[in-house]
């Protein structure tokens, strides 16, 4: 054996130790990283629910729970969808501006709703997270009991908490304890009017 | 150290010691970084907040500790368990209040400690280092005791995770994804303060603890700075001792011992008298347990966060997203780091700049003051407008620095240390 030592070769090996080395910690990270994703309990428990809504009749609403807060479907007349635009000088944010929802939620305008006939949104008032109450029909000022919501009520939802009053869109008035509209959530619906809560993909037909 | 010494070698150890010595270089050490580790002589009031440190942190290990064995992290009992450490647990009352209140006497002896630094110049070549481990310590402190905040799950450790932990959503692309991964859920729930729990107890203190040992070995390495900004290493006396360094074990030992006295007296006074500190150290709405969906009225972080939450308020959103304000407190962190080279004044000491620094450090320290109150008052009124004046005179105390730390006039700087010894 030679006594001479060949650097080159020596720092090869080195090199490709030590990247060996890395590539194995590199692989060890991902159960760790991993491990603070939600786990499938939380998923199970966060996963998408889906309620079929083509049984209301106008003027009706369902009640879902979803990642344990309520959420409301809603569906609204024709008439009621052709009146959304006539009261915005009541509302505070009437273009949801600052309101939360998805992009394609804000896009919608007046109505906050991938289809107008259907309104999907979190039943939990900006201001301190009560259930506010649906007051659906116009101009019917005493529909919530004790309650004068007002002259020209356009139909919308009533926090029974401290007041906070919501157009059928869950835009906000002006002058509410709650600074913002209510929340919608990322939903899908289907044609046949199945709404799927927490799904973010484009509407699908069964 | 009371053993004899050899009659050959008088730094020798003999009995036990010297056999222990033989095997591991305890009298080495203790030597080198205690009784022969030579300070300067003219060390001042401010030079107390560094041991206060010390003995704040070993306050929060001693009693997290003990908190650990009745507290419960989970979403279900936390709340309760911390209603039982003070109510049933013998002693956990004050166990619990000198934890709460050594988190807030943490960061007000860390500022002050940071305040010398910024005195004196403390952060200048050589020692750069010394100042980075200290920034690294104090961002990883931040996060300490954010986490330590969240495990009594009332109300405002609830919703300050909501907000703090939704500020990384604001992130391009890669925000939604990190958020859900930080919370290990789709809301802040149990996972979170159970991981946070983690972080809090076992991962955050091994490395700030790491990191302290890493600072006080770059100190030792460089030695201490002092109140004039100059260095004792230049003059001996014929055994090589400095003229104007005294060892640190028993001289400053002594001295800091008047500083843990002094602050205990305050510390104590906090702990039985106002261990809330009028809802600044504990806010009222964290004795209501967390209510996912119930948002406190007015939500606020613990009064040393408020600085940098000001900051973040005072951005508006722009072009559609909050990212700046979260980028411009996040700067106001990180731009600590570059202050060595931010500073280019020929002296060290504020004794003898001129007066201009004198006059940026005060603006700083007053628009820092000024920022901490905006952070705690609804952002309403005159509030909004004072914290954006002070997040740009923040910025404009450290941006500014290498040019008005080069016009400044000095004075001369003298040779020996000054004052008496």
């Amino acid at each position: 054996m030679s006594d001479l030592v060949d650097h080159s070769r020596r720092r090869l090996l080195t090199i490709a130790t030590a990247g060996t080395g890395a590539i194995g910690l590199a692989f060890t990270a991902v159960p760790f990283i991993s491990s603070w994703l939600p786990s499938a309990r939380a998923k199970a428990l966060g996963a998408p629910v889906e309620v079929d809504a083509s049984k209301l009749e106008p003027g009706q609403m369902l009640k879902v729970v979803w990642r344990g807060q309520p959420v409301y479907v809603v569906r609204r007349s024709k008439a009621v969808i052709d009146g959304l635009n006539n009261h915005d000088d009541l509302l505070a944010d009437p273009k949801s501006l600052d309101s939360s929802q998805p992009a394609y939620i804000e896009a919608t305008g007046a109505a906050r709703a991938r289809n107008p006939e259907y309104w999907v949104g979190l039943a939990v008032c900006t201001h301190l997270g009560c259930s506010p109450l649906g007051a659906f029909e116009p101009n019917n000022s005493t529909q919530v009991a004790g309650t004068d919501l007002g002259a020209g009520w356009p139909g919308g939802f009533y926090c029974p908490c401290h007041g906070s009053k919501y157009d059928i869109s869950g835009r906000v008035f002006k002058g509410m304890p709650a600074p913002k509209n209510l929340t919608v959530p990322s939903y899908a619906l289907s044609a046949d009017a199945r709404v799927s809560i927490g799904l973010d993909d484009a509407p699908k037909s069964a | 150290m009371a053993a004899v010494p050899d009659s050959h070698d008088p730094t020798k150890t003999t009995g036990l010691l010297g056999w222990v010595d033989e095997r591991f270089p305890l009298t080495k050490m203790w030597r080198e970084q205690v009784s022969e580790y030579y300070a300067p002589k003219n060390f001042n009031f401010w030079y107390y907040f560094g041991s206060l440190a010390m003995l704040v942190l070993a306050n929060q290990l001693l009693t997290g500790i003990f908190l650990t064995m009745n507290y419960k992290p989970s979403a279900a009992e936390a709340f309760s368990s911390i209603e039982y450490i003070m109510r049933d647990v013998d002693g956990g009352w004050l166990i619990r209040y000198m934890h709460s209140t050594g988190a807030s006497a943490f960061f007000i002896v860390v500022y002050l400690h940071m305040f010398r630094a910024l005195l004196y110049g403390s952060h200048r070549k050589p020692r750069e280092l010394l100042w980075i481990f200290g920034c690294i310590i104090f961002l990883l402190l931040m996060a300490e005791a954010f986490m330590g905040y969240v495990l009594p799950w009332g109300n405002m450790s609830f919703w300050g995770a909501q907000v703090i932990v939704s500020l990384f959503g604001s992130i391009p692309v890669i925000g939604a994804g990190l958020v859900e991964w930080i919370k290990g859920d789709y809301v802040i729930a149990d996972a979170t303060l159970n991981r946070f729990f983690a972080l809090h107890v076992a991962a955050l203190p091994l490395a700030l603890v790491f990191l302290v040992i890493a600072h006080l070995t770059a100190l030792h390495e460089v030695g201490s700075n002092n109140p004039d900004g100059i260095d004792i290493k230049k003059h001996k006396d014929a055994n090589g001792h400095y003229l104007d360094g005294i060892a640190f074990h028993p001289y400053y030992t002594v001295k800091d011992l008047v500083g843990v006295a002094g602050f205990l007296l305050i510390f104590c006074g906090v702990i039985f008298f106002a261990p809330t500190f009028g809802g600044l150290f504990l806010e009222s709405p964290n004795f209501e347990p967390a209510n996912p969906l119930q948002t406190p009225p007015h939500i606020a972080p613990v009064w040393y966060f408020t600085p940098f939450y000001a900051m973040l308020r005072a951005v508006p959103s722009f072009a559609g997203t909050q990212v700046w304000g979260v980028m411009v407190m996040g700067a106001a962190v990180l731009i600590l780091f570059f202050v060595p080279w931010l500073d280019r004044s020929p002296v060290r000491s504020i004794r003898y700049k001129g007066p201009i620094y004198k006059v940026a450090l005060t603006i700083f320290v007053v628009a820092f003051i000024a920022l901490g109150v905006c952070g705690l008052k609804p952002p309403s009124g005159i509030y909004p407008m004072v914290a954006k004046v002070c997040t740009g005179l923040y910025f404009a105390f450290f941006l500014l620095m290498p040019w008005y730390s080069s016009i400044d006039s000095v004075k001369p700087v003298p040779e020996r240390v000054t004052g008496h010894a």
